[in-house]
């Protein structure tokens, strides 16, 4: 080959999947009737709650509040963010160096959205060798009509997609209708507008070159395999033989006639080839285009059986099992991350379940620190900042403890009340006569008691008073 | 595995034509076309980026970019000029969805009456967070950002002795139309003694030791013609709010550093200088400066600072 035959960027190589039956594909069928019903469901399930949407899911990002179910997640409540995303990293790092890409072959919106659109090519185009026909054929009315439905049905689901996830940032019922009338805010048609777009370019013209070029986790899950993790393999011994494979022929019928002349058990079929929605030939071994998604073990399990030889041809299996070691699920690197992930699991709950529902804190005014009454008592003054988490209203008493004689002064205040969710600030004073051989400064708490709030408890937040060094 | 056969549906795999010691190759793995022309477009969109938005340093400027200005108002005056964070603040603070929630909370301050505000605890946290900016601008560079004040020059605010009266009508009073305080220098009148006299009798008024005849001897001349202190700080010498006169049987000292020192002799020596050289402190009008609202809020303010009266 002489360099100037070298290109250097290739057209895309178009792929046809063709469909397969199989007890991975039901599995995946399930999942993604799961996934799909629980998108686009959840921001329709009604939630009782005194205060915010009347919706189980939504996410308020003007009043910087999520409500999941009966969780309302404060923006103080950030840092559960950060534990989320400890347990969504180590989740993927243990669940991949024990069963490979699972993530990418069951989970992954992208590998979700595209199944459902190769669906619909094929309900609306035909089987594979009638798309390729199609795709073929010069352009006329029947091809346009086809090509054209699938499309339109495409931007449908698109849309659709882009809408649900518009419905999670609003109360649904209100913007859904609001979005035909035009009454929604700009934000909801951009974001509905981004996300058709996305969806249709991702999952209907984009597909395997996201997992290929674009997917950052296709470049670097390979660091988290190891010999023992499972991966989606071609038993080469078996399908190769010592002469390779070879299609069913006069004379390589039956099993024993093919394993006398040595050919191995793939007749050579292809059909593990054309199923596979990245284009890959499974038989070439492991492969970083491989997202693990099994329809090859489907589709040569399906040979197999039809041959009534056993299954397993291609498989789920180890690099060590394939060389005949023994797959070792549990060792040090497995246990490690279980552990983080267990501990990191419980925190975040234990955070959860323990979500105080009044929230206080006081910083002390320095300027002055201190100040003499005409009485001759000495007055600091505090800043004190209430944070209602809870969904009802009730009133707030609020003392000192742990300072004698001290007398705490809000002023015409007689009844503090909190609204749900409500963040209030106040300013107070308390006042002390000093004494001989008063210490400098003396340490006590503010003790905030909920009145009327069921069992809400009390809180108390230390604090300090400063007297003159006289 | 053969690579002929692998790979048989993308075709195989091309080499560039490069090789080394006879059989060391290069490979070449295209990337898709749409790659390329996605790298041809971002360097597009960057141009045109660089032609609407400020982009480029130069020199101690900057290229501003075309077609990105944005108007706000200050003060009723319109404003144009080109993008920038700061602009979008001043007009997110004018006409923002939160500046609009915070007018009509104003505007709610603004129709309560004092007893109200101070009864209630959402209008009054309102009113300090607002307030405390307008005292930040306008008093803290006398009464200090805390409202401490500087002994002698301004009154401290964070007590609870009001010169002039602690009321809010009053604080109001004294926001809008200002105050002159004025004693006069008893240096002329008095002779050392006498002034002496007068120092000690003014320390046993809040509670001091000191020596009983010269108490005595001071007294007379603080309710007597002599003196004549009795006329502003009144025979009990409480002092007298319509004067600005201090009340001097509190442990309140606005002018005389008393607590500040230590010996009878120092607490002496302050008071002693005060009568003997006589103060005069002007607070400003606010009315011409200050809008009503921000008087009131002011008001409000200053009032919690030092617990009112
Ligand atoms: S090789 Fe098999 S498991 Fe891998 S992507 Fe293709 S069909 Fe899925
Ligand atoms: S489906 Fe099985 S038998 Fe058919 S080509 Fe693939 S590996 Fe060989």
């Amino acid at each position: 080959m002489t360099e100037t035959d070298v290109q250097l960027y290739q057209k895309r190589v178009p792929i046809y999947p063709r469909s397969v039956k199989g007890r991975f594909r039901r599995l995946k069928w399930g999942i993604l009737t799961l996934a799909y019903g629980v998108y686009f469901l959840l921001p329709w399930l009604p939630w009782d709650r005194v205060a915010g949407p009347q919706q189980a899911v939504s996410f308020d990002i003007h009043g910087r509040r999520f409500y999941l179910f009966d969780l309302t997640v404060h923006a103080q409540d950030i840092f559960w963010l950060a534990g989320f995303l400890v347990i969504g990293a180590f989740l993927l790092f243990f669940v991949t160096g024990i069963a490979g890409r699972v993530f990418c072959g069951y989970f992954c919106f992208q590998t979700l959205w595209t199944d459902v659109y190769i669906l619909i090519e094929r309900l609306v185009q035909g089987e594979r060798p009638a798309r390729i026909r199609l795709d073929k054929q010069p352009w006329g009315g029947g091809k346009l009509l086809k090509k054209g439905t699938t499309h339109l049905l495409w931007l449908l689901v698109a849309f659709l997609t882009g809408l649900s996830f518009t419905l999670y940032w609003g109360y649904a019922p209100e913007l859904f209708t609001g979005f035909f009338t035009g009454q929604a805010p700009f934000p909801a048609y951009a974001t509905t507008l981004f996300l058709t777009a996305t969806t249709y370019v991702m999952a209907g013209l984009a597909r395997e070159q996201v997992c290929t070029y674009m997917c950052p986790y296709a470049r670097f899950q390979g660091a988290m395999f190891d010999r023992d993790t499972l991966i989606v393999a071609y038993d080469e011994a078996r399908g190769e033989g010592s002469a390779g494979r070879h299609k069913v022929a006069k004379g390589l019928k039956t099993r024993e006639e093919r394993q006398t002349q040595g050919v191995g058990d793939c007749i050579d079929c292809g059909y593990c080839v054309q199923v596979c929605p990245t284009g890959i030939d499974i038989r070439n071994g492991m492969q970083y285009q491989c997202i693990s998604c099994a329809l090859c073990i489907d589709a040569c399990d399906t040979i197999m059986d039809s041959m009534e030889w056993p299954r397993g041809l291609i498989k789920y299996t180890s690099d060590k099992a394939q060389h005949g070691e023994k797959t070792r699920l549990l060792k040090g690197k497995t246990i490690g991350y279980g552990v983080i992930l267990l501990s990191a699991a419980t925190a975040l709950i234990v955070s959860m379940l323990n979500q105080v529902p009044l929230d206080i804190s006081v910083s002390q005014v320095r300027q002055p620190l201190y100040v003499r009454l005409s009485d001759g008592r000495i007055q600091n003054s505090y800043e004190i900042k209430l944070n209602n988490k809870a969904d009802l209203s009730y009133e707030v008493r609020l003392d000192v403890s742990g300072l004698g004689g001290a007398e705490l002064d809000l002023g015409q205040l007689e009844h503090i009340v909190l609204h749900p969710d409500q963040r209030l600030q106040l300013f107070v004073k308390v006042r002390m006569r000093p004494h001989a051989n008063q210490p400098e400064k003396k340490d006590f708490y503010f003790v905030v008691e909920p009145v009327g709030a069921g069992d809400i408890p009390q809180v108390k937040w230390p604090s300090v008073f400063y007297h003159p060094d006289d | 595995m053969t690579m002929s056969e692998a790979n048989k549906q993308q075709g195989a795999v091309q080499t560039t034509g490069h090789s080394w010691d006879g059989d060391l190759q290069e490979f070449n793995n295209p990337l898709p076309t749409w790659w390329l022309w996605g790298f041809y477009l971002t360097v597009i969109f960057a141009v045109i980026y660089w032609v609407i938005y400020p982009a480029w340093p130069v020199g101690e400027s900057y290229t501003k970019g075309v077609a990105n200005t944005i108007t706000y108002t200050v003060n009723g005056e319109e404003r144009t000029t080109h993008w920038n964070t700061r602009a979008l603040l001043m007009k997110e603070m004018q006409s923002g969805q939160d500046a609009q929630k915070m007018q009509a909370y104003m505007e709610k301050v603004a129709a309560a009456s004092y007893d109200d505000i101070l009864a209630d605890e959402e209008m009054l946290a309102f009113t300090r967070a607002v307030a405390k900016g307008l005292f930040g601008d306008n008093c803290a560079a006398c009464h200090g950002s805390g409202g401490a004040g500087v002994m002698g020059l301004f009154p401290n605010l964070v007590d609870d002795a009001w010169l002039w009266g602690g009321t809010v009508e009053q604080i109001e009073t004294t926001l809008t139309e200002g105050r002159h305080g004025f004693m006069p220098a008893f240096g002329r009148s008095l002779d050392d003694g006498q002034i002496d006299a007068v120092a000690h009798y003014v320390l046993s008024l809040s509670g001091h030791e000191v020596d009983g005849d010269m108490a005595q001897r001071g007294m007379q001349i603080f309710n007597g013609k002599e003196g004549g202190c009795f006329y502003c700080h009144t025979q009990a010498g409480t002092g007298l709010e319509s004067q600005g006169a201090a009340n001097l049987t509190d442990s309140i000292w606005t002018v005389a550093n008393v607590p500040g020192q230590d010996s009878l002799e120092g607490k002496l020596a302050e008071v002693r200088e005060v009568v003997e050289n006589g103060i005069e402190r002007v607070m400003p009008a606010w009315d011409e400066r200050l809008s009503d609202n921000e008087i009131k809020l002011l008001t409000v303010y200053v009032h919690e600072l030092g617990g009112g009266q």
